[in-house]
């Protein structure tokens, strides 16, 4: 089975792996606090803070790639601080992270925000007048009654992330065992006489993980509408 | 002692109540869109009210001239609330013991088995609520209420979302929870039969202003308090059950007059409150004889109220204050005027167990 792969394939799956790992483990928070504020409060800046969330969705991923090189670079503004204290994104298997995490955002907050949605205010108020706190109540009603709203989201932000292409191969580039994720390999290997079939078990691979992410997310949705109704 | 006093302006109404509640129950009683519901919420605190004043004791939960707003949690009441909002996610026990965990660790507290008790809510313990009926859900709700270790309950139209026999079924609840917890209670309600069964204080509400306060009987037994028209319009007897009889009736004792009655739970010796609706009662210049009905209360009239359509009789009787509701038509033809003596005739079978509660103390 582990020959199946070849070295160069291998490097590129575990590469996707964590890469998608980590683009989901930290953007996690950011996304549950965004998907709470979008749903629950009011504020100004409001829809302005909905369209920067959705943008990565809509403009072409170059684009936010090259965005990214420009902020995060060795010389961007939040990069060049950044490299002072050591974290360098740029050509690195983080930066690819950090483009993967960015594309998967919006995926993730929409999931977060419509089960958090489907929350019943009143139950929160409950929890108020028996004496929660706002982050008690968020920690004791909402967070639970939310939790598979919050895999589901989190796992199809995963999914996305292994597949991300155009913003990390603008952002970090395509090199070898160190940003060469499986869509990159998979077009690196069309490039070269010979690599079709490599590329195809990538392909296998891809389509697999990213049928059963979508698998199990669809269960966990299910289960917040039962969670919310009481079953 | 509750002492809420509330402005409050919205689009198209404007709230400006003022009223006290001593210990016991009191119920906040109106039609809907009277206020209700508005006074309890800033009480609660989900309603932060444009200026007002509301303490319970010297337990300052809200004084604008002040500055002073105290969040909703830091308020220490037990919300009742009209659908019972027990959280999906948890057991019944962990519902039950949600709000013991955030009170203060030095506040007096209710024993968990004497509330279970108390609600007959054991069986539950290790469901959860969408397992629930209805009434069940509701005992759970005021056990999670009572075990949050509050300092003051309040309940918005608890039993609006239950049919007939849950009412019934949680309503004995909040006569224990009026008798035997020392706490007071706010409740609102627009049912007359949940006033005369529950209040020991009743505040009349209408169109955002407080109409009348006063004790229960005294606010019922009164024509000219009647918030949800003549056709609810009933006064409250408090009488002493005095033998059961064989053929299914028990006979009450009625300041020194007989009242029969169809068999009720309470054993002899002991006090109940008895509402008699309006429409079930028939009056007579002379004493009546060869009548079905077993009760006859003589009085004199104290009051004739005319609403539209029908008229309102108050009757000073040795029982207490009865009203019977009458035609216009009736009242003229019997002349009743103020002083004149009349026998009140209440149909036994007429009164529903469902008006008949226990008296505390």
């Amino acid at each position: 089975m582990l020959d199946w792969l070849g070295p160069e394939e291998w490097a590129a799956v575990a590469l996707s792996l964590r890469v998608a790992f980590w683009a989901v483990a930290a953007s996690l928070p950011l996304g549950i606090f965004t998907a709470y504020a979008l749903a629950r409060w009011s504020f100004p800046g409001k829809q302005l803070l909905n369209g920067i969330v959705h943008l990565p969705l809509i403009l072409p991923p170059v684009v936010t790639g090259y965005m990214l090189l420009l902020t995060f670079g060795v010389k961007g503004p939040v990069g060049g601080l950044l490299n002072e204290i050591g974290i360098v994104f740029a050509f690195r298997w983080t930066g690819a992270a950090l483009a993967a995490g960015v594309m998967a955002f919006p995926l993730m907050v929409r999931a977060i925000r419509l089960s958090i949605e489907a929350v019943d205010v009143k139950l929160e108020q409950a929890g108020a007048t028996l004496g929660a706190s706002p982050l008690w109540v968020f920690l004791t009603v909402t967070l639970p009654m939310t939790l598979p709203g919050i895999v589901a989201g989190a796992i199809l932000a995963f999914a996305k992330a292994m597949g991300e292409f155009g913003a990390t191969i603008t952002f970090v580039s395509n090199i070898p065992g160190q940003t060469r994720t499986i869509p990159s390999a998979i077009y690196a290997f069309l490039q070269v006489p010979g690599g079709e079939s490599s590329a195809l078990k990538l392909v296998l691979v891809s389509v697999t993980v990213a049928m059963a992410a979508l698998l199990i997310s669809e269960i966990l949705a299910r289960r917040v509408a039962d969670r919310v109704g009481g079953k | 002692m509750l002492s809420v006093d509330l402005h409050h302006a919205f689009s198209g109404f404007t709230l400006d109540a003022q009223f006290e509640a001593p210990p016991g129950l009191t119920v906040l009683f109106g039609a809907s869109g009277s206020g209700k519901t508005t006074v309890i919420n800033a009480v609660a605190g989900l309603l932060m009210p444009d200026r007002g004043r509301i303490a319970v004791g010297d337990w300052m939960l809200l004084d604008t001239g002040r500055g002073v707003r105290l969040k909703p949690h830091r308020r220490r009441l037990g919300y009742i609330f009209q659908e019972a909002r027990l959280f999906p996610h948890l057991s019944v026990k962990q519902n039950l013991k949600y709000g013991a965990w955030f009170a203060p660790k030095d506040a007096p507290r209710e024993d968990m088995g004497r509330v279970v008790e108390l609600l007959g809510i054991g069986p539950l313990l290790e469901r959860r609520p969408g397992a629930l009926s209805g009434g069940e859900k509701q005992r759970v709700a005021i056990g999670r209420a009572l075990l949050s270790a509050p300092r003051l309950i309040l309940a918005d139209e608890p039993l609006s979302a239950l049919d007939e026999t849950r009412k019934a079924e949680i309503l004995p609840y909040f006569e224990r929870l009026r008798d035997e917890v020392d706490l007071p209670i706010l409740y609102v309600s627009h049912s007359a039969s949940e006033v005369a069964r529950l209040a020991t204080t009743v505040v009349v509400m209408e169109d955002g202003k407080v109409v009348r306060q006063g004790a229960a009987a005294e606010i019922l037994g009164d024509p000219d308090v009647l918030p949800m028209g003549a056709r609810e319009a009933g006064a409250v007897l408090t009488v002493t059950v005095k033998t059961h009889h064989a053929d299914g009736l028990t006979e009450l004792d009625a300041g020194g007059e007989p009242l029969f009655l169809p068999q009720i739970a309470q054993g002899p010796g002991h006090r109940v409150r008895v509402r008699i609706a309006a429409h079930d009662v028939i009056l007579s210049r002379s004493r009546p004889e060869g009548l079905s009905a077993l009760n006859i209360l003589s009085g004199v009239v104290h009051q004739v109220h005319r609403g539209e359509g029908a008229v309102i009789v108050a009757i000073d009787t040795g029982a207490g204050r009865v009203l019977a509701r009458i035609t216009l038509r009736s009242a003229q033809a019997l002349e009743l005027a103020t002083g004149v003596a009349v026998h009140a005739i209440v149909k036994t079978v007429s009164v529903a167990s469902s008006d008949i509660g226990a008296v505390g103390g």
